[in-house]
């Protein structure tokens, strides 16, 4: 795959921080609305980072008003202007969709600098 | 309608212009060189022999050597004919290379697909099975059910469609769109999946 990255001559991104699955992360993200451009930020906890190169991805979940919305981004999609990581989770695993079956106060991710 | 030979590399995703992800097939196209030109006068068609890929020299038979000789090319691993190039415009030695596509082409690639082994029809044919799981029914899941009816004809209809070896054979997806082209490295970029395994032979025609 990395064979066909450099042929391609495509980049992969690197001005987006580095966040682990656990973490809340800020996405803000590029909409366009008739001709206009605005951005919209999406808030939530990354359960998922998937893939490797040009079509890694990773999800975020959020519980907006009552109802889980889960959002996969393209790493490396020109929509995504920026992204800020909230705050750093301490879990176990690599995929947290044990959230998804887990509501209010059990499906809280420990913060990783608390004792 | 022309056409080139080509290798498959691999699959990867590019956006485009607005952020959408478009899956492609990245397919190292041509140079092909013209090995031979065939006419309607002296050959009843039209054509273009392209070759494509090298082939050493020690694994060339004598025809095979006496041929590149007289036409004083290098030896090409693949043949394949064309048909719908304009044959007057070009002649043996030519070399044909990926700019004869542009960005939105809708092309036709042909490759071997990968061979899957014995399969049933399900897998093969997309059958739905028989029936449920209940009503003391226990092994008919996957079967194909009836293949025909009894005294007459007595027999199966030839074509009757059943399990059997799947894949390894000539397909071709219609109607791709080519989404770049990048001809410094002889690269084209297909929109969605092609026939066949990574570094196998393809066919794109125009």
């Amino acid at each position: 795959m990395d064979k066909i990255k450099e042929l391609i001559g495509d980049e992969e991104r690197t001005d987006l921080p580095s966040f682990k699955p656990g973490d809340r992360i800020r996405v803000h993200v590029r909409v366009i609305e008739g001709d206009k451009e605005r951005i919209q930020p999406y808030e939530g906890d990354v359960i998922a980072v998937k893939g490797t190169g040009l079509t890694k991805s990773f999800t975020v979940r959020k519980i907006s008003s009552g109802v889980g919305v889960e959002r996969v981004f393209p790493f490396n999609s020109p929509k995504i202007a920026k992204v800020e990581i909230v705050r750093e989770g301490k879990v176990r695993r690599a995929k947290l969709y044990y959230l998804r079956n887990l509501s209010g106060k059990a499906a809280r991710i420990k913060d990783k600098n608390q004792k | 309608m022309p056409g080139l030979l080509g290798k498959k590399l691999g699959m990867t995703s590019v956006y485009t212009a607005d952020g959408q992800v478009v899956p492609v097939t990245v397919i190292e196209t041509g140079p092909c060189s013209v090995l031979a030109v065939r006419t309607k006068e002296k050959d009843g068609y039209d054509a273009l022999q392209l070759g494509f890929g090298l082939k050493k020299e020690k694994h060339l038979r004598k025809p095979e050597k006496g041929f590149y000789e007289k036409v004083k090319l290098t030896p090409a691993a693949v043949l394949r004919e064309f048909k719908n190039f304009d044959t007057a415009q070009y002649k043996v030695g030519d070399t044909i290379s990926v700019d004869i596509f542009t960005v939105g082409d809708k092309v036709k690639v042909t490759g071997k697909s990968k061979g899957k082994g014995f399969q049933g029809v399900m897998r093969r044919h997309g059958f739905g099975g028989v029936g449920g799981t209940t009503h003391g029914q226990s092994d008919r899941l996957r079967a194909p059910g009836s293949i025909g009816s009894s005294s007459y004809p007595s027999r199966v209809f030839k074509g009757t469609r059943m399990a059997g070896r799947t894949g390894n054979q000539s397909t071709t997806i219609a109607g791709s769109k080519v989404v770049k082209v990048i001809p410094e490295k002889n690269l084209l970029l297909v929109k969605g999946a092609v026939p066949g395994s990574v570094n196998s032979i393809v066919e794109i025609k125009k």
